[in-house]
């Protein structure tokens, strides 16, 4: 690497350029058609955020009915369905798809280029996610929606027990909104070992990086297994093929093995991007680098793996043979290992540094404790005698919220206030942030921590209401006194993303003083993200580079498009998997509505077994294939 | 202030895969995981099952099907002389191995519906029915989108907008077609040599 003189340029004019090849089409024909990581990614963020606050006035309506015994806030049936879509929402419509918007918004920031590997691919899998998501909620329009629990067991789920719709959104909306994930999971595979700025090294990687990917690789092996539960469960709804019917040789297990097998690793696809978010803010307020940065890597990569060893420790109270139990209660133990370590190494980052108390501060450091107490409760729950005491009781619905809630949800509202200035260019208020964390965070505890007790006091969960006298009055008052100070204290973060928007202080380009490419661009970030790709040889780029060295264009296919020509040209260069030198230039593709039709044509598709009507399935099949078939025929791949 | 640095690009020897081939390789990952939940779940039913196939269905017969797994994996054979064909530039080739492995393609999915036809149970009969039509179903489907693939393949070949250095689009739906080909291995040796054996 030589050191070159940089050409003068016009500024204006190039500035001028750039912003005629990147930007969309103003208006609604922009708004369909964007292909843009950065739009879609907070997008993704913004509709997940609407299913939350969705999701969580479902919670509000079940603390309200628990409040006191032998309450009628809701009906039996509206309970059942209020359960069956709070879970339902969390998983697949908020969680899920939250870490998939930070996933698209940062990767390509922190990799150092411009876009996705397939950017019109990224544009599909919201829309699959969003439409997947109408199409669950249409179902609260027909008044038919889902109850059959989160994870639809049967015989309880068949045509004979529920004969209504309500089964139907549900099994229909899962398979539709595995789509999104898994094509998202492709995208995010191959932006990050085929799209890196020349010098990122795979031992450079940011770690939120290695999570994604850790959660991508997940989502490739573990999704295909409730696409499969979720279909067979409709063939047999729709079509009365005998897959889990008993009667005719199917076996009900088999769903809960299926269910499962994607089910635990899910746990993991949340946790582990929650645990990556963590891993970056962290290290910035504490005023060093991670401790321990390959020891995180692995135990993220080590969690990937054994998360697919562990899925029967939910089937423990179904009777499966001892050996087969023993095994994955054992491997269930084992996890807790990689775990452990990774807190260790933020505690020693912390021990080792000089900790700032932010407000993303303060979301890690609550998510170390939360975190602590669910896996330990974890561990307990992974011991089979102790399993079987607690199954289906509230103790499991406490163990679980200790690390959905407190061990995703946290670290999403931190890494909120970390990363929104990047994305609106705008800083979220300190002071309402701060509230809003102690809120949730004391709120959270009052809702979940008596959970633990009222479980072993013998409180089942599902049931939608209890009798007096049983000595589970007070706590269950505590609960709801505290979920309604959580859900407040979410609402202050709402607060405080809409004051931002009209009083934030301006971001600049680096607030907290990080180490990632990210905020080595203007806040906002500008549509080509980088005007020349940045040349990395830290692990702390902005740390250690300073001033950030640019790459220049070369006259070779694999340098011209490194630098502002390669802005100019709408193109960005493709990288070697583990060492990233520049090998190729792709050419990132404009806007098109083709994503957006496609998703279209499989919500057609989808609403036409849903109502079990031939030609709006054959139709929407029909615009799906046609779609795609366009989609192949004007994709130019042999240009790269 | 910024400082411009000229990279040098990477000198490997061997060439290195496109994003395409990467995206359909993990593509075809997860679709082998929808394979073997399902031979999985074949399996796992017949573990507890007391007869199999169940309530003594006459398992579909073995010797047509064997021929036609040939046809099937030979359909890949043409595949690979029309990637060698148009590294060389060679356009015959490519077009004619294309046009070939549709056809034998085409010819196992006529097979798969004369089977249908002839079948002596329907997919609701019990788990082992809807279990036996799902996986070729499945497979069928598989080969069925395979196929569609070849066509806009072929179109582009006989268009001409293939050469030595620009095929990548080729390389990619051969990638895709050899994987349902060896998907096919495992579900002939589940649901029909599997039966045969003693």
């Amino acid at each position: 690497m030589a050191i070159v003189e940089e050409r003068p340029v016009e500024e204006e004019e190039v500035e001028h350029e750039l912003h005629e090849v990147w930007e969309d089409a103003p208006g609604i024909p922009g708004f369909f058609a964007t292909v843009d990581h950065k739009r879609i990614g907070m997008r993704y963020i913004y509709t997940a955020f609407i299913f939350f606050f969705i999701a969580g006035l479902q919670a509000l309506f079940i603390r309200a009915q628990l409040t006191v015994p032998d309450a009628e806030v809701v009906g039996p049936e509206a309970y059942n369905q209020l359960f069956t879509m709070h879970g339902t929402t969390m998983i697949f419509l908020f969680n899920t798809p939250v870490l998939a918007g930070f996933g698209n918004y940062l990767l390509p920031l922190q990799l150092g280029t411009r876009d996705m590997a397939f950017p019109r691919l990224n544009a599909f899998s919201y829309w699959v996610f969003v439409l997947a998501g109408i199409f669950m909620y249409t179902s609260y329009l027909v008044g038919a929606p889902p109850d059959g629990g989160w994870f639809a067991y049967l015989p309880l789920t068949d045509k004979v027990n529920s004969p209504g719709l309500n089964l139907d959104f549900w099994g229909l909306g899962v398979i539709f909104v595995g789509i999104s994930t898994t094509v998202g999971a492709i995208n995010f595979i191959v932006t990050t070992f085929k799209l890196r700025a020349p010098g990122m090294s795979i031992n450079r990687l940011p770690i939120f990086v290695w999570s994604i990917l850790a959660m991508a690789f997940m989502v490739i092996f573990a999704v295909p297994a409730v696409t499969l539960a979720a279909a067979l469960l409709e063939s047999d709804r729709l079509f009365g093929t005998a897959f889990f019917d008993t009667a005719r040789g199917g076996s009900s297990l088999l769903y809960q093995h299926l269910f499962w097998f994607w089910g635990h690793p899910e746990v993991y696809i949340l946790f582990v991007p929650a645990v990556g978010m963590i891993s970056m803010m962290i290290p910035v307020f504490s005023r060093r680098a991670l401790s321990g940065y390959v020891w995180a890597a692995g135990s993220l990569v080590a969690i990937a793996f054994i998360s697919f060893g562990v899925w029967v420790h939910h089937m423990f109270a179904t009777g499966l043979p001892a050996l087969a139990m023993s095994f994955f209660s054992a491997a269930s133990l084992v996890i807790a290992i990689p775990s452990g370590v990774l807190f260790f190494v933020w505690i020693a980052t912390m021990w080792q540094g000089r900790v700032r108390w932010t407000t993303p501060m303060l979301f890690s450091f609550g998510f170390l404790l939360i975190f602590l107490l669910g896996g330990l409760t974890g561990v307990m729950v992974s011991i089979m005698p102790f399993d079987w005491q607690a199954h289906d009781s509230y103790f499991v619905v406490a163990h679980f919220h200790y690390v959905l809630n407190g061990a995703v949800v946290f670290p999403i509202f931190g890494a909120l206030y970390f990363w929104l200035p990047k994305m609106t260019g705008r800083m979220l208020s300190e002071r309402m942030g701060k509230l809003s964390f102690w809120m949730m965070f004391v709120g959270f505890n009052l809702a979940f921590f008596p959970m633990h007790v009222l479980g072993l006091f013998g409180m089942p969960r599902r049931v939608y209401t209890y009798a007096r006298g049983l000595g589970w009055e007070t706590l269950n008052v505590v609960v709801t006194v505290g979920s309604f100070l959580f859900a407040l204290g979410t609402l202050l973060t709402l607060v405080a993303w809409v004051q931002s928007r009209t009083r934030g202080a301006p971001a600049g380009d680096n607030p907290w003083d990080a180490d990632s490419l990210e905020w080595a661009v203007a806040s906002p970030t500008p549509h080509y993200n980088f005007r020349a790709i940045p040349v990395v040889n830290s692990r702390h780029p902005l740390w250690d580079q300073e001033p950030l060295p640019e790459a220049s264009s070369g006259d070779e296919e694999a340098t011209r498009s490194l630098g502002t020509p390669g802005a100019l040209d709408r193109a960005t260069p493709i990288t070697t998997g583990l060492d990233a030198a520049a090998e190729e230039t792709m050419a990132i593709p404009r806007e098109t509505y083709l994503p957006f039709l496609l998703a279209l044509g499989l919500a057609v598709f989808f609403t036409g077994l849903l109502v079990e009507a031939l030609v709006v399935g054959v139709a929407g099949v029909a615009v799906a294939t046609l779609g795609l078939l366009w989609w192949a025929w004007r994709t130019e791949a042999d240009l790269v | 202030m910024t400082t411009a640095v000229a990279v040098a690009p990477a000198h490997s020897r061997r060439r290195t895969y496109p994003l395409g081939w990467w995206g359909m390789v993990v593509l075809i990952m997860t679709e082998a995981m929808i394979f073997a939940g399902l031979l999985g779940s074949y399996f796992f039913v017949r573990a507890i099952s007391p007869t199999w196939p169940l309530d003594h269905i006459e398992p579909p017969e073995l010797a047509r099907i064997s021929l036609f797994t040939v046809v099937l994996l030979g359909s890949s054979v043409p595949i690979f002389w029309a990637e060698s064909g148009i590294r060389k530039g060679n356009q015959r080739r490519l077009r004619i191995g294309l046009l070939l492995s549709f056809l034998l393609g085409a010819s196992f999915m006529v097979n798969l519906a004369f089977e249908y036809e002839e079948l002596h149970f329907g997919v609701r009969d019990n788990a082992y029915a809807s279990l036996y039509y799902a996986i070729t179903g499945l497979h069928g489907l598989h080969v069925f989108v395979g196929l569609l693939m070849n066509l806009i393949v072929q179109i582009k070949a006989w268009q001409g907008k293939f050469s030595a250095s620009r095929h990548l689009t080729v390389e990619i739906f051969g990638l895709y077609w050899h994987f349902v080909d060896v998907v096919w291995i495992f579900v002939f040796s589940s649901l029909y040599v599997s039966l045969h054996i003693p």
